[in-house]
């Protein structure tokens, strides 16, 4: 029993009157066992129906492979039905990947040559969408003797398709260029559309054409004035503006024309400059034109006051209500900043205003604006911006506005204060997005600014005690505890408000830190060294720090374990040396990880020369030069200033008999530590000790920090 | 369907590079390198890339694409691209950058636009293809909806390829491109009648 098939309005309401996934496949399914039968069976007669509901299931996303012979059949037939749904089908269902495509190409070559304009139509739009370089280089003969008919519609089209076969086979640039230039003679908005599109594919595949064509400036620039001083045109404008596609695709070719050419870009200036200034801008056509103009302007070689015109149009732009053009605006603006900072840095005010844009795409794009106009007049203010826009912005901006900031604050900090101010801010609002160098950088600048010690160890202080979450800032306060924490028990300073903090109260912060499940392996060992140097900066006993020391030394975390059982060794059996050991740091060469790992491979280098165990002279004097070198090596190292000499004599002479107890006044004073030269006359240290002498070292892998050989 | 312009934005999406396109069009260098020529300057192979049509729950009515892609390529392009702008809140831009293309929507009724444009191409101006395209299916189906789409899928094809050719516009007056569609419609009834009565007495030109 024969089934009548379905029409296509049919089989759609089926489907969509399915109620589910497998309803809808079960109803597919069936019609395409229909509809292969149907192919197999061969009648011409419901052919095209059959395809066209084949292309209706191929678009819900099953498979329709089986129907690409069936296309071949319906554009080889006689009837414009067939033809308009099998080259439908070509299109959608055969490309050059599939050999069957190039079947078509004779079917095609037949339709060209037929003179019925709506079947030269299809033809011409099948092979300028899917047509392969092999049938371009077949049909490339046909298309051009249809570049000359006398009907605008088959012309049009046949233009379109030579730009799509030059696509393909760039060799048949030479077969369409002659055309051309009597094809800009024409009247017709779509043939004229279309010449100047394939102009411009011409001209940007080779550099003979371009030369070529630069001749036909002076007639664009007519072309083009005309379409702007015409009036309103029924059939052309849109909102008053004169097909906006067709000046669009004018200024493009001119600013390919123009592009690096002194002549033909003073040709075009007064153009420029007319459209600029006439076009009518309330809606969106006449933004599109002006949006090409503005582009047009900036790439080729125009007048000065020309392109203040362009960059001041795209300011006006940002004021725009509509949001599209503000997207718009920012994105060429970025482009510009480079070569037009000057101009562009006019509108900083109105960037900066975007940056309280709602919409995420548009913040970002004035965040990278902003940090781009940046400079050193300006830093303040803008800093100020770029930090309350921190504050506020979505979370997958805040990492690229905080290395933003903390790279420009680093070019063009006016003072180190307001620099340490700076970065102290971003890590406190944005500490978990800062780049894994954001500490060491802070510590070396800290280090390196010593008149900002106290200033910087008492903020630190305050904002670790107001907060211990955020890590970065979490470590670089407790280092800076660590180095100066006999400066902010001193209790005064110019900078900011006295602050009576007692010695109980830092210990307890720090061990605070330790304890709190929020800190980091690495924080907790920054935390236990702090607490460690505090040993030798604070006035009262150990006690304290001895007690946490000693129980960390059965942590389960095997760097802090380590570092624990170390300094408690120290504390029992080196405590003459724990002075000298946890003085203050020198500062170390900015590009840090390498001179860190030089520095304390050549301390162990020294400390392995050392054959005697009773310090020489010579030897003392070779540790010396080496220690030299170091000096010489990290820059601008700064020394802290000696001992007044009797607290020093002492140390030194402490530390000629490593035996001799020590006395009972000295360990804590170390206002500014012996020289670190000094340190030549400090013996080997004893075997088993591995290198502490670098733990105050902050390095940029904060991970595990790291490990001297044993010695 | 009245044409409301409700623009829609979002987030921008960096994605990969190592697009097709990308390795398309680094594939047309080598080839033009080999045969001798100066290199192109590297475009890929049509101004706009595709256009797409999709509802609110993410079924597409129409798609045209303008460059050669595997099936599972297009497929796996739609189902991300139609993610990526459905996520979109209301009142963002009409603009998004994806992987190496810059995409251009808007939403009317229930229906996207969706096209992908080069880097260098000019998006307000697509912004006014789209429109244009709208309202010339609106003069033809008188009021369009987007049942008219579904149920007349293969006339809105004939319809963009009436206006857009390859990728780029062929024709700027509405009135010609809505003649010429009704001139091949009425060929097309014409050659029912005559199969039908099997009366068939050749083709004569449409115009």
């Amino acid at each position: 029993m024969v089934v009548p098939s379905l029409k296509l309005q049919d089989l759609i309401e089926e489907i969509r009157g399915a109620k589910t996934q497998a309803q809808e496949r079960e109803v597919i399914q069936k019609e395409c066992a229909h509809i292969r039968a149907s192919f197999r069976d061969g009648d011409p007669v419901h052919r095209h129906r059959q395809l066209a509901k084949l292309l209706y299931v191929h678009m819900l996303g099953y498979p329709a492979h089986f129907g690409q012979m069936e296309c071949l059949k319906l554009i080889a037939s006689s009837r414009f039905t067939d033809k308009r749904v099998g080259y439908l089908g070509a299109m959608l269902l055969l490309d050059e990947r599939h050999d069957a495509h190039l079947l078509i190409t004779n079917s095609i070559k037949n339709d060209l040559s037929q003179g019925i304009q709506p079947v030269q139509g299809l033809a011409l739009c099948t092979l300028s969408t899917m047509g392969s370089a092999e049938m371009c280089r077949d049909l490339a003969p046909e298309v051009e003797k249809l570049l000359l008919q006398p009907s605008p519609y088959v012309r049009k089209k046949a233009i379109l398709t030579a730009v799509h076969m030059i696509r393909k086979v760039p060799e048949l640039s030479s077969v369409f260029l002659p055309p051309c230039a009597q094809l800009l003679h024409e009247r017709h908005h779509g043939i004229l559309l279309g010449t100047i599109t394939l102009i411009t594919e011409l001209c940007e595949r080779s550099p003979a054409a371009l030369r070529h064509f630069r001749k036909v400036v002076p007639q664009l620039v007519h072309i083009l004035r005309t379409l702007v001083t015409m009036g309103y045109s029924t059939e052309h404008s849109i909102s008053g503006v004169s097909d906006p596609f067709l000046q669009v695709q004018i200024l493009r070719l001119l600013r390919i024309l123009g592009r690096n050419h002194e002549e033909s870009s003073e040709t075009m200036n007064d153009l420029l400059a007319q459209v600029a200034t006439n076009t009518d801008t309330s809606r969106n056509a006449g933004n599109a034109v002006l949006f090409e103009t503005v582009l047009t302007i900036m790439d080729i070689r125009s007048a000065a006051g020309l392109r203040v015109l362009a960059v001041n149009i795209l300011g006006r732009f940002l004021l725009n209500s509509d949001r599209n053009i503000r997207y718009v605006a920012l994105t060429s603006l970025l482009r510009l900043v480079q070569s037009d900072h000057s101009a562009v840095q006019r509108h900083r005010p109105t960037v900066v205003e975007c940056l309280r844009e709602t919409d995420a795409s548009l913040s970002r794009r004035a965040l990278e604006l902003s940090l781009a106009l940046v400079n050193s007049s300006n830093v303040r203010a803008m800093m100020q911006e770029l930090q309350a826009f921190l504050e506020s912005c979505p979370p997958d901006l805040r990492a690229d506005c905080a290395s933003g900031i903390l790279l420009a604050a680093e070019r063009f900090a006016p003072t180190k204060r307001w620099h340490i101010d700076t970065i102290l801010h971003v890590l406190t609002t944005a500490g978990t997005h800062v780049r894994d160098d954001a500490v060491a950088n802070l510590t070396q600048l800290i280090g390196g600014a010593q008149e900002l010690h106290a200033y910087s160890v008492r903020r630190l202080y305050n904002a670790l005690a107001e907060d211990i979450s955020q890590q970065p800032l979490v470590q670089v306060a407790a280092w800076c505890i660590g180095e100066y924490g006999d400066l902010l028990l001193a209790g005064n300073c110019e900078e900011i408000e006295p602050l009576q903090v007692d010695e109980e109260e830092v210990l307890a912060l720090l061990e605070k830190v330790l304890q709190s499940h929020m800190s980091l392996p690495a924080t907790r060992g920054y935390a236990l060294t702090a607490l460690m140097k505090l040993s030798t900066r604070l006035c009262g006993d150990n006690n304290r720090i001895r007690q946490v020391v000693s129980i960390y030394g059965s942590c389960l975390d095997v760097e802090l374990q380590q570092r624990a059982v170390e300094y408690d060794t120290l504390f029992r059996k080196y405590d003459h040396m724990r002075a000298a050991i946890l003085e203050k740091m020198p500062l170390v060469e900015r590009d840090g990880p390498q001179a860190d790992e030089e520095a304390k491979e050549s301390k162990e280098a020294a400390q392995l020369s050392e054959a005697a165990p009773v310090p020489t002279e010579p030897q003392a004097s070779q540790l010396l030069d080496l220690l030299d070198l170091l000096d010489g090596a990290s820059g601008d190292v700064q020394h802290p200033p000696p001992l007044d000499p009797s607290p020093g004599g002492a140390l030194i002479h402490l530390l000629d008999l490593p035996c001799v107890p020590p006395p009972p006044a000295s360990c804590s004073v170390t206002q500014a530590g012996v020289q670190w030269r000094d340190l030549g006359s400090l013996q080997p240290l004893p075997p088993g000790f591995k290198l502490f002498l670098c733990l105050s070292l902050p390095s940029p892998g904060l991970s595990s920090h790291p490990r001297s050989q044993s010695v | 369907m009245a044409l409301p312009h409700s623009t829609t934005a979002s987030l921008p999406q960096r994605g990969d590079r190592g697009f097709p396109f990308a390795a398309a069009a680094a594939a047309a260098a080598a080839a033009a390198a080999a045969a001798g020529q100066a290199p192109p300057r590297p475009r890929p192979a049509a101004a706009m890339q595709f256009m797409l049509l999709f509802s609110r729950q993410g079924k597409l009515r129409l798609q045209k694409w303008y460059v050669p892609l595997s099936d599972k390529e297009k497929k796996k392009i739609t189902r991300e691209l139609v993610q990526t702008v459905l996520a979109r809140r209301p009142k963002m831009c009409s603009f998004l950058e994806w992987r190496d293309l810059k995409i251009v929507y808007k939403r009317y009724a229930s229906l996207y636009f969706c096209c992908a444009i080069e880097d260098q191409d000019n998006e307000l101006i697509t912004l006014e293809i789209i429109h244009r395209y709208v309202e010339l299916l609106d003069k033809y189906f008188g009021s369009v909806c987007e049942l008219d789409i579904i149920f007349n899928f293969e006339k809105a094809y004939f319809i963009l390829d009436e206006f857009l050719l390859g990728g780029e516009v062929q024709e700027t007056s509405k009135k010609n491109v809505l003649k010429a569609i009704e001139q091949a419609d009425l060929l097309q009834e014409k050659t029912e009648t005559m199969y039908h009565s099997k009366s068939f007495t050749g083709f004569k030109k449409a115009y």
